[in-house]
């Protein structure tokens, strides 16, 4: 089963910046919607497990693909006319899934990354719809039984695949930052820059929904990154004088702050021009009324900052929530190096012709990758 | 810088500086100041500062007496007596049970100690409120009490029946419940406890014990248990009230606006009888962001302190507005909310036309950053070199790595200040935060801050003369 994958650019259509908020080595951007429309909600819903075993196809205690994370919470979208107040917060529906207990620990089952709940409300697992999308990238191996795989890679393609990420409160600082920022009265959404290069971008549909969902960005994970760079001391502070031979008026000085606070915005989207503009593999995940639910890969190119993501439009092209998680550089190889070999049907010789180099170096690369156990010991 | 740090710090947690980080940069700054400008030092006690470092500054000079040259001793000996004098009792008896954990114990320090407790109006109130801390100072400091006190403090209250009415009271407290109706509110509570009282029945009898501060502080929790205790809102001190108003919730606020509002008006007229500055166009650009939100343990302290000095700077002009960060329905309905976007109420205020536009913001400006120092820089270098408008910007909150609050940008000066009732004073002081005035200057006005609250202790002794009403007449004096 292979999903339809289309190109796009993620456009923030119906979104400003404003300046950024710093804190140690972070910097958060606040997102700005000056035209809100009240037809998308989001709330959160929290799952108290220290593990979630997630199906992705059958049954919930059935066998077949299965994702197993931790998931500290769950995002519910509810849309058209619907008051989200009504939604949120309140259980009149047992909890979701099902808990069981593993020696100290609880595991809480689940149905599917995105599930329609009633009819105009949707739940998902922020981010790791993406991740799940991203890990289950060429997830099946070699269609062809080209003589180098190993059986187990021949009958079972890469499974279990398994990527690491840092939770946010991994991070004192991002505790600090979240507490100490201060919310704009029309925000909705966050770009976190970590030694100023974007890490994450968090954007909603309504500005409650944002408030309310503020601190959730503790809890969710993110790249490597965000632990990395430690010894930074503190972001630059950024400066952009006012030129005070050209104001001679209040009104001029108005107008030159005005004009400061648009360089900021000009910059920030600048700085964060990895992610918006940049061309995206995106899959349809839900149609949900006037609503598209996509995840996307970008171009997993080594030499560029690559993000993974989840993202709804608005059938005009607004977009309503974005929510992204940055690859490592390991990460990046690795998918890399799957979808190289995707592309040229799992042939060694073409994968190693396509990425200009030697048979040995590529075999070298996947092992070094950790795609090792693709490969007999026989091959050298 | 050292005079600010005294308005603002307290030791205590900020919304962005922790703790320990305050306690640390301020301790520095004593010792440097201290080892440094000895003079200044004791002086600052005359200036106005918080009674945190007031404390510290006492148990700082009497650690270090031997370094005091000659000619000082007799200025710094008294400086100490009567800023101890000063003080609330529960500070000062703080200050004095340091003196112990200290190890500080010369003759001068003794000697102050003694002249302290000989001071005090009613000794046995003290013993049976401070037990604790009045024994500290009496053992550590080898002196005699009068009366069955040392008694009542060495030998344990079970021992015997008192004579002092209050003294008895106590000792029967612990055994019948009645008696404890008789005693300071915080001793009862705990007997309270002990006893098994109910906590509504307890508050209704004690009532007419509780001190004004008492008052204010019980009134969440008396609400919350539905008892009621009357509070007259024409006592409390201007900031204490706005922090208390602020605490209500909104819809109560709401509801009660005038007569909440005519409290605050009325707190703001009683401050400036004790001193005021008759002041012309005057705008106030107040932060209501998110960080006015204060800390744990500083709750909406910013805040309140904008609130305040909105009320305050209203009755001192004679043409007054306010320019709020996120403009509220009406100044009592403020909430802490938002980004920091100083720059477009200063630019109003400047539009207005203000001869003087007082700033109280915790200094950190956020949307865009560093926009009001820019600002400031253009319009003091291009629009305004005569300074023909005031600039000041008054900072509530300290910052710990700064030793200082911090400022906007080296156009407007900074003064730290804990409450609004400080306003009047730190307009006086502004000159120096801007460091346009040097050092000697400094020391003359401090010289006369020093002479007078000199001259208020004596007076003060002098039976007949309340001190607060002796205070009031030598402000208003002075600022004039």
């Amino acid at each position: 089963m292979k999903a339809k994958v289309s190109v796009t650019n993620i456009v923030p259509k119906g979104l400003r910046l404003a300046p950024s908020q710093v804190w140690g080595t972070l910097r958060l951007v606040p997102v700005l919607r000056d035209e809100v429309r009240e037809d998308l909600r989001f709330a959160q819903r929290s799952y108290d497990d220290d593990l979630t075993l997630v199906s992705l196809k059958g049954g919930l205690k059935e066998p077949g693909l299965k994702y197993l994370s931790y998931v500290p919470h769950g995002l519910v979208m509810s849309w058209e006319g619907r008051h989200a107040e009504a939604v949120v917060g309140t259980q009149l529906k047992k909890p979701e899934g099902k808990a069981l207990k593993v020696g100290p620990h609880t595991l809480r089952l689940m149905h599917r990354m995105v599930r329609r709940e009633e009819k105009n409300r949707l739940r998902m697992l922020p981010l790791h719809l993406a991740m799940e999308g991203f890990l289950s990238l060429h997830f099946g191996g070699p269609e062809v039984a080209w003589a180098e795989y190993s059986r187990e890679a021949l009958s079972h393609g890469l499974d279990p695949r398994t990527e690491w990420s840092v939770p946010g409160w991994a991070n004192p600082l991002f505790d600090e930052a979240l507490r100490v920022f201060e919310i704009h009265e029309r925000q909705v959404g966050v770009l976190l820059f970590h030694a100023d290069l974007l890490l994450s971008a968090f954007i909603v549909s309504h500005p409650e929904d944002y408030r309310a969902l503020h601190r959730t960005l503790l809890e969710d994970f993110y790249g490597e990154l965000l632990l990395q760079y430690g010894f930074l001391d503190s972001a630059a502070s950024l400066e952009s004088p006012i030129d005070e031979r050209r104001v001679s008026s209040l009104g001029e000085l108005r107008a030159a702050v005005e004009r400061m606070r648009e360089d900021w915005a000009w910059f920030q989207g600048f700085m964060a021009g990895g992610l918006f503009g940049a061309e995206v593999w995106a899959t349809s995940v839900y149609g949900a009324g006037p609503f598209h639910l996509q995840r996307f890969v970008t171009s997993l190119q080594v030499s560029e900052e690559n993000h993974i993501g989840e993202l709804i439009t608005r059938e005009d092209g607004t977009l309503e929530y974005l929510k992204t998680y940055r690859l490592s550089a390991a990460q990046t190889r690795r998918a890399y190096l799957l979808k190289q070999l995707a592309l040229a049907d799992w042939n060694l010789d073409r994968a190693a012709e396509s990425l200009k180099t030697t048979r040995a170096e590529l075999i070298l690369r996947l092992r070094n990758a950790g795609f090792g156990y693709l490969l007999k010991d026989s091959v050298k | 810088m050292f005079v600010n740090a005294c308005f603002s710090c307290t030791g205590q947690r900020e919304f962005y500086n922790d703790a320990r980080g305050q306690s640390v940069s301020i301790e520095f700054l004593h010792a440097y100041i201290l080892g440094n400008y000895r003079r200044l030092y004791a002086r600052t006690l005359a200036a106005g500062i918080n009674h945190f470092n007031q404390g510290q500054i006492i148990l700082n000079l009497l650690a270090t007496g031997k370094q005091t040259p000659p000619e000082d001793r007799r200025e710094e000996g008294a400086l100490i007596a009567a800023s101890l004098r000063s003080l609330p009792p529960q500070r000062a008896f703080r200050v004095l049970e340091l003196l112990r954990e200290r190890r500080i114990n010369n003759r001068r320090a003794r000697a102050i100690a003694r002249e302290y407790l000989e001071g005090r109006e009613d000794p046995s109130f003290d013993a049976v409120k401070y037990r604790s801390k009045l024994r500290a100072t009496v053992a550590h400091g080898h002196l005699k009490l009068a009366g069955e006190l040392n008694a009542f403090l060495f030998h344990g209250w079970r021992k015997r029946v008192f004579k002092t009415p209050l003294l008895e009271a106590f000792r029967r407290a612990h055994y019948e419940q009645a008696s404890l109706f008789e005693l300071p509110f915080t001793i009862a509570e705990g007997l309270a406890v002990k006893h098994g009282i109910a906590r509504d029945v307890f508050l209704e009898r004690i009532e007419p014990r509780l001190t004004a501060g008492e008052r204010l502080r019980l009134q969440g929790a008396a609400a919350r248990q539905e008892g009621v205790i009357a509070i007259e809102l024409g006592k409390a001190p201007l900031t204490k009230l706005a922090l208390y108003l602020l605490s209500m919730k909104p819809e109560t606020r709401r509801e009660r606006h005038v007569e909440l509002h005519a409290a605050l008006e009325r707190a703001a007229t009683r401050t400036l009888r004790r001193g005021s500055v008759p002041l012309g166009r005057v705008a106030a650009v107040l932060d209501n962001s998110y960080s006015a939100s204060g800390s744990t343990e500083k709750r909406r302290r910013p805040l309140g302190v904008a609130l305040a000095a909105h009320y305050l700077l209203s009755s001192m002009a004679r043409e007054y507005r306010a320019f709020w960060t996120s403009p509220p329905e009406a100044p009592l309905l403020v909430e802490a909310r938002g980004q920091t976007n100083l720059a477009s109420p200063l630019l109003d205020a400047l539009d207005w036309g203000a001869e003087l536009v007082v700033i109280v913001s915790d200094g950190y400006d956020n949307d865009p950053p560093h926009a009001v120092a820019e600002l400031t820089r253009v319009f003091r270098t291009k629009l305004d070199p005569s300074r023909r408008t005031t600039l000041l910007h008054v900072n509530p909150v300290f910052a710990s790595d700064l030793y200082a609050p911090r400022a906007l940008g080296a156009h407007v000066p900074t003064v730290g200040v804990r409450d609004a009732e400080d306003l009047p004073t730190v307009l006086g002081f502004a000159r120096f935060a801007e460091g346009a005035a040097p050092l000697s200057e400094l020391e003359d006005y401090l010289a006369a801050r020093v002479r007078r609250l000199l001259e208020r202790g004596r007076r003060a002794a002098e039976p007949g003369v309340s001190p607060v009403e002796d205070e009031a007449t030598v402000d208003a004096g002075e600022d004039a």
